[in-house]
């Protein structure tokens, strides 16, 4: 088992390795100038300003020599400087995750607490209503555009019936809770601020559905594809066949097995949840990666854009190592 | 020790009673009659039999007695009793309490029978605990005694095991135990060892006779192998579409068989013990079991049967025939027997009329030029490794393999799983090239010349495969498909030539010319197989590789294909390799036979000489492994269990790789591996103490 | 005590009609195909169909709702929502396809080299494969973006960047399972060689599912290409696209119909997809024939 976590995690570490040179190569071979596109019409104006970028990131010299002083900055945890804040992006990107780690917490949750269920409840009781209503729920949670999912839900319940809280992550009247862990849900609840905990709550609820939604929909079907597999195995036909209870059938023999690829759309999931994140976190105002993504996007903003899928791609891989490591936990047929 | 079925103390009172039982499936297509009315019982510490290819309904009809149907199926008539009680009217929890409790079963396949992700332990513990005979803790301790009982070594360990850590002899003793947990009146095993090796098959089939015995548990044995039945069963029932077409006690039914199914069954089969020089044709019929959907108002075997009268246009009832007997046959009501009955005109049967061709053949054989010479040929695969840090390892398919086949000659390969049988098939047809060694094929070493260089051999050499659903490209008619080799080798040019040469092919394999614009999912699994052949045939090769080319058949249908194999080995003087695991059929179609265990030749002789004087153990223990469909030579036959499970082809044993199983194994055997040596004649084998048993 | 009864009862429930089972296993994929076939003829026919031009700015009714006029009502520029929709099919259904059938094609036949090949050419190509999908496709697509510019072709590059890998691992999968399959080796034995065994065997038994895939993806490249669009880098304005007008009214929580109507569209396109995909792969299985 430490064998293939070893040999697993050797994997992932040459994957982060190689992202980084491809972001590398997206940067530098960008047609135009790279300082200009590094620092933006602004600085780059600054003759000063604009050798000594040159300068620290060498310019000058031929593309693999960049790279290394590319990956000597990473090491110092160097992304370069936002054109729009002017900090370093690293710093940006600290400032602004939580509130995204908050919100994806909440809707992968969502869609998992939900999802699974009523998968498992769509097999078991298939081509009845709940079965097709399963299917429904998934097939628009699948089908939706996030960036308009948002919009339609806060226009409907925010706008319209006016029962949910508008966007940010508090009234724009609230005071944030003292910084501890800079989750709301956490801090508000340590701080003993109960009102500040409720508020925090109703704004959580509707983005956090919004971003749920496809990710619902993408595992009510795998779950119930997956049950409807497992029903049909011979190993399930000897349980019955050894007289145990439906029941017993249902939870022991076929759940244990059905919900194994489930597990494995961890990854799938992660990645559907951060590109929804940044359609959602734009309409909702929320103070995270994805509304710092969209704003870099939208300006342009370079160093900001190739830090973020930076951090992202190694988040990535590194969800993908847990998910590769829980996969031989449960299925013992993976280490042999 | 005896090894024939026979007399358990037995109660008076019948452990089942089944009377006119229907099951059918309801499919778009309409209504499937699998099960049409069958009536047997069971007496208490019985063994009976269940006898019938595939349609017959056997499997359908096992299922029903607990009703483990899927939605699609339904009982709609008939009683079964269950120790006098109703199993039809029984509620949810009674039938649970059933299953598993009183009757307990056995599927086919032991690979997918047990639960991948949960250990041994809880699967053994979880049927007993849900009877409520033990609790938790009492479970365990019994499930360990269960599995030492069944034959599993060092059972305190296999415990904790899961599944895919055990072979699939050890997976069907598991599912064995599981059964014999609750200690039920009855067993009911649905081709327990069809997907076994031969050696593990006999090795399951004792445990079943000695669980019999000691347990006085009832067993209901369904099989398509008459052999198996006659090992274990003292009565037989024999099904042919959804009905029971006779019954009564193996050894007579064997013997005197009184409906042409059975006597068809018996005769389609070669024998291991029995080999009439010459006699290189099988008995058999024509044709394919009816359609369920649509069954025909009369006899439903009538349209096949060789002894068919115009009484058959009406449906026959089950009726005695004799003591203990019953047949649903007006010929065998009428007082006939079939045994002395041999119709040879009829045109449903396949008959050989090419005795001139037979000249040409024994010519060719006498020859003895040599077509194939095969030296020291090896293949290693490589195992996928886990990560990086594992070492690397290969599977030792094929590990020095020397093979001689002269023209016209029939070679038989024969071993169990994972004696690289198939590798080497595939090896000599140049699928793959071999790790070392050398294989030189008319004149020609083809070990590791390049496609550029084989590409005209390949003209020669052909092979036919074992799947008929895999073996022809699904998209491809079989025009096209018998098409392409004759249009890329040049055979022939132009369309017309072309279709001339495939209907002329199609005639020879016995498949309608018309039929070229079908595609394969339109055929049989027997006409496939034929075609499979067909597109062998069309280059006119010389040699032909034919890998388990029947296994997947039913008998008759293996039946005819043997025989259309013969002629056409004697029409146009084929040479053939051919790999089975089915000792009788391999002793009835080959002139020499080649003996392998994990990728090793063990033995190598004539086959008339193989079979009277075996000098290897491994090939003497495989011999007796086979279950032959006589009750009376069954009982005189010496038994020689093997024991143990096959070593693995990662980590073959040092020295002589059959050590670990044999009887004989003295400490050379350890240290040498024992070369392929010449005994006498042409008898070749690979042991140090060759022919010294006991 | 007989289950006569039960007889009865198989006899009194029939079975429902032919068309009837067809229409209940197939009727959700005729009616995706209706709505693609409906969107498709709207793409080629926009112009005959729109009553007003789709960049007719007019700021006097400028966030008029829905009326008679303007049936779906004006953006902030007071252009005709409805024709901005009609004309905006054209960029995200050619989009659609494009990336799709593009990276479809290519994505097999390196996933089918790959397979067939083996040994280092299979390594080398599923290491490029699989760093390509370290990426979350949204995020290394709005980085190739960026880094190329905003406008439709260069997003559309993009996304083709991001696209054929998982095609590739499919194909790679699915040739696996046909190169051992026995008509292969037959294939092999009869002396053709292995491309042609790739190409004329082995490629139109795995292409099934690949199929599906191209099927159901479609809609996904029209949301991620419209979500592209949303965050500024697809189409150069003033391009009609759904996407950029989502975006455009994505704040105007009031004036509802900016953005709802683009997203309907699109909500309804990708449907479209799923149902036929869907579809498409049930027509397949040969598991779902039975009642």
């Amino acid at each position: 088992m430490i064998r293939y976590v070893a040999s697993r995690l050797g994997l992932s570490l040459l994957m982060a390795v190689l992202a980084t040179l491809v972001i590398f190569l997206i940067a530098n071979t960008v047609p135009g100038d790279p300082a200009l596109a590094q620092l933006g019409d602004v600085a780059a104006s600054n003759k000063e300003f604009l050798a000594q970028f040159r300068a620290k990131w060498g310019l000058d010299l031929p593309l693999w020599e960049r790279y290394f002083i590319f990956l000597k900055g990473l090491s110092r945890g160097d992304l370069g400087i936002s054109i729009a804040t002017q900090r370093p992006v690293l710093e940006d990107i600290a400032a602004y995750a939580p509130a995204t780690i908050e919100l994806a917490t909440a809707g992968f949750l969502l869609a998992l607490l939900v999802g699974i269920p009523l998968g498992v409840f769509a097999a078991v009781r298939r081509d009845t209503w709940i079965d097709h209503a399963a299917r429904f729920i998934s097939l628009i949670g699948v089908s939706s555009p996030t960036f308009w999912l948002a919009f339609i839900m806060l226009a409907i319940f925010y706008g319209g019936l006016q029962i949910a809280p508008g966007p940010g992550r508090l009234d724009p009247i609230a005071l944030p809770p003292p910084q501890v862990t800079r989750f709301f849900v956490i801090d508000t609840a340590l701080a003993g601020d109960w009102s500040a905990f409720h508020d925090t709550l109703a704004h959580l609820i509707l983005p956090s559905v919004v971003l749920a939604a496809t990710t619902l929909g993408l595992v009510t079907r795998t779950t119930r594809a997956s049950m409807l597999e497992s029903m049909q195995q011979d190993y399930v036909r000897m349980a019955r066949a050894k007289g145990l209870r439906e029941r017993a059938v249902m939870i022991s023999h076929v759940l244990p097995n059905a919900l194994i690829p489930v597990v494995t759309l961890g990854g799938l999931a992660y990645a559907n949840l951060l590109s929804g994140a940044v359609m959602t976190e734009t309409v909702f105002s929320w103070p995270g990666l994805g509304l710092y993504t969209f704003r870099s996007a939208a300006a342009l903003d370079f160093p900001a854009i190739m830090g973020i899928t930076l951090v992202v791609a190694v988040t990535y891989l590194l969800i993908n190592l847990v998910i590769d490591v829980s996969y031989a936990l449960l299925d013992p047929r993976v280490l042999r | 020790m005896s090894r024939t079925a026979h007399s358990t103390p037995i109660d008076a009172a019948p452990v089942l009673q089944v009377q006119g039982l229907k099951t059918h499936f309801f499919t778009d297509e309409g209504v499937v009659r699998a099960v049409d009315g069958i009536s047997f019982s069971v007496a208490g510490g019985e063994t009976l039999g269940i006898v019938g290819e595939s349609g017959s309904g056997k499997s359908v009809a096992a299922l029903s007695l607990v009703r483990l149907l899927d939605e699609s199926c339904r009982i709609v008539a008939g009683e079964v009793r269950f120790q006098g009680r109703d199993v039809l009217a029984m509620t949810t929890e009674e039938l649970r309490s059933l299953r598993g409790g009183g009757v307990a079963m056995v599927f086919q396949n032991p690979m997918t029978s047990l639960n991948p992700v949960l250990r041994i332990a809880r699967q053994l513990v979880e049927t007993m605990v849900v009877h409520q005979r033990y609790d938790v803790d009492a479970a365990t301790v019994r499930s360990v005694n269960l599995l030492g009982r069944m034959g599993i070594t060092a059972p305190g360990r296999a415990i904790r095991s899961y599944p895919h850590q055990f072979s699939g002899g050890m997976r069907q003793r598991v599912v064995i135990a599981m059964g014999m947990s609750n200690e039920p009146a009855l067993l009911i095993a649905d081709e327990p060892t069809t997907a076994l090796d031969v050696t593990i098959q006999a090795q399951i089939l004792e445990l079943l006779r000695e669980l019999n015995r000691d347990f006085a548990t009832a067993i209901i044995l369904i099989s398509h192998d008459l052999g198996v039945i006659a090992r274990v069963c003292a009565r037989v029932v024999v099904m042919y579409a959804g009905e029971v077409v006779e019954e009564g006690p193996t050894e007579a039914l064997l013997a005197d068989p009184r409906h042409p199914y059975t006597w068809a069954l018996i005769n389609a089969v070669p024998r291991l013990d029995r080999h009439e020089p010459g006699a290189r044709r099988l008995t058999t019929i024509g044709g394919t079991p009816p359609d369920p959907l649509n069954h025909p108002p009369g006899c439903r075997f009538a349209e096949r049967c060789p002894f068919r009268i115009e009484q058959c246009a009406r449906h026959p009832d089950l009726l005695d025939v004799g003591p203990g007997r019953k047949s649903r046959c007006w010929v065998a009501q009428a007082g006939g027997t079939l045994a002395g009955h041999r119709r040879e005109a009829s045109p449903a049967m396949a008959q050989s009329a090419s005795t001139g061709f037979a000249q040409t053949h024994a010519t060719l054989l006498a020859r003895g030029e040599r077509l194939l010479e095969v030296r020291g040929v090896t293949k290693h695969f490589p195992v996928p490794r886990q990560g990086f840090f594992e070492p690397h390892q290969v599977v030792h398919a094929v590990d020095g393999v020397d093979l001689d086949v002269a023209q016209g000659e029939t070679v038989g390969i024969v071993g169990e799983s994972g004696c690289g049988k198939s590798t080497l098939a595939r090896l000599i047809a140049r699928i793959h090239a071999p790790t070392a060694g050398s294989i030189v094929f008319a004149g020609q070493d083809i070990s590791n010349a390049s496609a550029a260089t084989i590409r005209p051999l390949r003209r020669r050499m052909q092979m036919v495969f074992q799947d008929p659903y895999s073996s022809l490209n699904p998209r491809m008619t079989l025009g096209e498909t018998l098409g392409e080799p004759l249009r890329f080798h040049g055979v022939t040019h132009g369309t017309a030539e072309t279709a001339e040469r495939i209907a002329e092919i199609l005639e020879l394999v016995g498949i309608s010319p018309r039929a070229v614009r079908r595609y394969p999912h339109e055929f049989s699994g027997g006409q496939r197989q034929r075609i499979s052949i067909a597109r062998a045939l069309a280059v006119r090769p010389d040699f032909i590789v034919a890998d388990e080319p029947i296994s997947a058949l039913d008998v008759n249908i293996q039946a005819q294909i043997i025989n259309l194999l013969v002629d056409l080995q004697e029409r146009f003087g084929l040479t053939y390799l051919f790999i089975a695991h089915d000792l009788a059929v391999v002793r009835h179609i080959s002139d020499r036979i080649v003996v392998l265990y994990l990728g090793k030749v063990m033995e190598s002789a004539a086959t008339d000489e193989l079979f009277a004087a075996p000098l290897h153990p491994y090939t003497r223990h495989l011999i007796s492994a086979v279950p032959i469909p006589d009750v009376a030579a069954e009982r005189q036959r010496r038994n020689l269990p093997l024991t143990g499970e096959p070593p693995s082809a990662i980590e073959p044993p040092s020295g002589c790789r059959f050590r670990t199983r044999c009887p004989i194994a003295q400490p050379i055997c350890t240290e040498r591996d024992p070369a392929l040596a010449v005994h006498h004649g042409r008898h070749e084998v690979a042991c140090h103490f060759p022919g010294k048993f006991s | 005590m007989s289950v006569g009864y039960r007889a009865l009862e198989s006899a009194a429930l029939g079975r429902p009609s032919k068309r009837r089972r067809w229409t209940r296993r197939y009727g959700l994929a005729t009616l995706g195909g209706g709505i693609i076939a409906i969107w498709v003829l709207i793409a080629i026919t926009a112009p005959l169909l729109s009553p007003y031009l789709p960049d007719t700015v007019d700021v006097v009714n400028r966030l008029e709702p829905p009326s008679w006029t303007h049936w779906l009502g004006t953006d902030a520029l007071g252009r005709d929502v409805l024709t901005r929709l009609l004309y905006g099919s054209r960029i995200s259904l050619t989009t659609g396809f494009v990336v799709v059938l593009v990276s479809a094609a290519f994505g097999t036949l390196v996933g089918g080299i790959a397979a067939f090949a083996r040994g280092r050419i299979e390594e080398i190509i599923m290491r490029v494969t699989d760093l390509v999908l370290c990426f979350p496709p949204i995020i290394l697509a709005l980085a190739i973006a960026a880094a190329l510019g905003i406008g439709t072709t260069n997003t559309i590059i993009a996304m083709l960047v991001v696209w054929w890998p998982k095609f590739s691992r499919l194909a790679r999968g699915l040739v696996i399972v046909q190169r051992s399959q026995e008509y292969v080796e037959a294939a092999h034995v009869v002396g053709l060689n292995p491309s042609r065994i790739l190409m004329r065997h082995v490629l139109p038994n795995a292409v099934g599912p690949l199929i599906v895939l191209v099927t159901l993806d479609i809609g996904n490249a029209i949301i991620t290409f419209a979500g592209l669009s949303f965050l500024g880098l697809g189409v150069v304005p003033p391009t009609p696209e759904w996407g950029s007008m989502v975006a455009e009214g994505r704040e105007l929580v009031d004036q509802w119909w900016v953005a709802s109507f683009p997203g309907l569209a699109i909500l309804s396109v990708v449907l479209g997809f799923n149902f036929l995909g869907d579809g498409i792969r049930d027509w397949l299985d040969p598991k779902s024939r039975r009642r």
